[in-house]
């Protein structure tokens, strides 16, 4: 199993906002045992997307020179349950960042009806101590995870190189300017 | 500038939602991690909400103090004469009285009662007067 809980950006605004899907399959192992003949999504693996979309938030603001980890949940509140054939919508706003870690309010979303709320604080690893314990490597933004935004980049890419006018590019993804030099100014993906 | 009951009542509640206790627990005189079971995770957590909730900004360690297990300051898990000089000078806001006589390291944290928030919240809003 890949420990990645979205499946794909719909929009990253560098340093404020993101929001990304997770698609829930009878495929995934977890749905067959919580709970046998009801396959409910838990709602700590929400959080973990959420925490997901929130981290690569956050970290992508600072270039991803932080070892962001996830620090506390200072409030998580449900108010349904998401089944297999559901997709989730996560939404998540950076609300406050500075150099020890930032705070983001993120929000799951079922047929667009709100089904969790939550709060979560990320500390930035202390960058001495951290390379004394794991390494210079940063473990927490590994290629597996940045993959996901890896790909809606490429997706904006292939979606540039087809035909402009195409009639339903309007539904896919938008990734402007990463060329940009300024670390965490560089990317803009959007839906509109 | 709002009174010391105004910015009481206001870091009791920034307490009262970053640890999750009940607002009649968070006193004055009750202790931050002794009390009201805070960890060192929560401090970022108190920094933001503090900065949100007063509209103030409050620098890397100037609340909580970063570094101070320098071997210049501490010897055998107590401050020196430098170290508690520089205690004094980083938590003005502190009241270091008892402290002194017995300047044991892993005491320092029972510093930061419910009082001493009001007291840093109170000098930073006087300051930017």
């Amino acid at each position: 199993m890949r420990w990645i809980w979205i499946d794909k950006f719909l929009e990253f605004r560098s340093g404020e906002f993101a929001k990304a899907i997770k698609n829930l399959t009878l495929a995934e192992e977890h749905l067959h045992d919580h709970y046998p003949g009801y396959p409910v999504m838990p709602a700590s693996l929400i959080i973990e997307g959420l925490a997901q979309t929130g981290g690569i938030l956050v970290g992508e603001a600072k270039g991803f020179a932080e070892k962001v980890v996830l620090a506390k949940i200072p409030k998580a509140e449900f108010f349904g349950v998401a089944c297999a054939g559901d997709q989730l919508v996560y939404e998540v706003t950076l609300t406050d960042l500075r150099s020890e870690g930032a705070v983001v309010d993120a929000k799951a979303f079922l047929d667009g009806q709100l089904l969790a709320d939550v709060e979560i604080v990320f500390a930035h690893l202390d960058q001495s101590r951290s390379n004394q314990i794991f390494g210079p490597k940063n473990f927490v933004f590994t290629q597996q995870l940045l993959g996901v935004l890896d790909l809606a980049k490429a997706q904006e890419r292939a979606r540039q190189l087809s035909a402009p006018g195409r009639p339903d590019a309007d539904h896919d993804a938008k990734v402007v300017d990463s060329s940009s030099s300024e670390p965490g100014k560089g990317l803009t993906i959007s839906s509109e | 500038m709002p009174t010391q009951d105004e910015i009481y009542q206001k870091v009791q509640s920034t307490l009262v939602d970053a640890l999750g206790v009940d607002e009649e627990d968070v006193t004055r005189d009750a202790t931050l991690f002794g009390d009201l079971g805070a960890e060192s995770i929560d401090l970022l957590d108190i920094v933001f909400r503090l900065e949100r909730n007063f509209g103030i900004k409050i620098p890397r360690g100037e609340l909580f103090p970063e570094n101070i297990s320098d071997p210049e300051f501490t010897e055998n898990g107590k401050l020196t004469a430098k170290g508690l000089g520089e205690i004094k000078q980083r938590m003005p806001f502190a009241d270091l009285s008892e402290f002194e006589a017995d300047p044991q390291v892993d005491k320092l944290m029972n510093l930061y009662t419910v009082e001493t928030l009001v007291q840093y919240v109170s000098g930073k809003l006087e300051g930017s007067k």
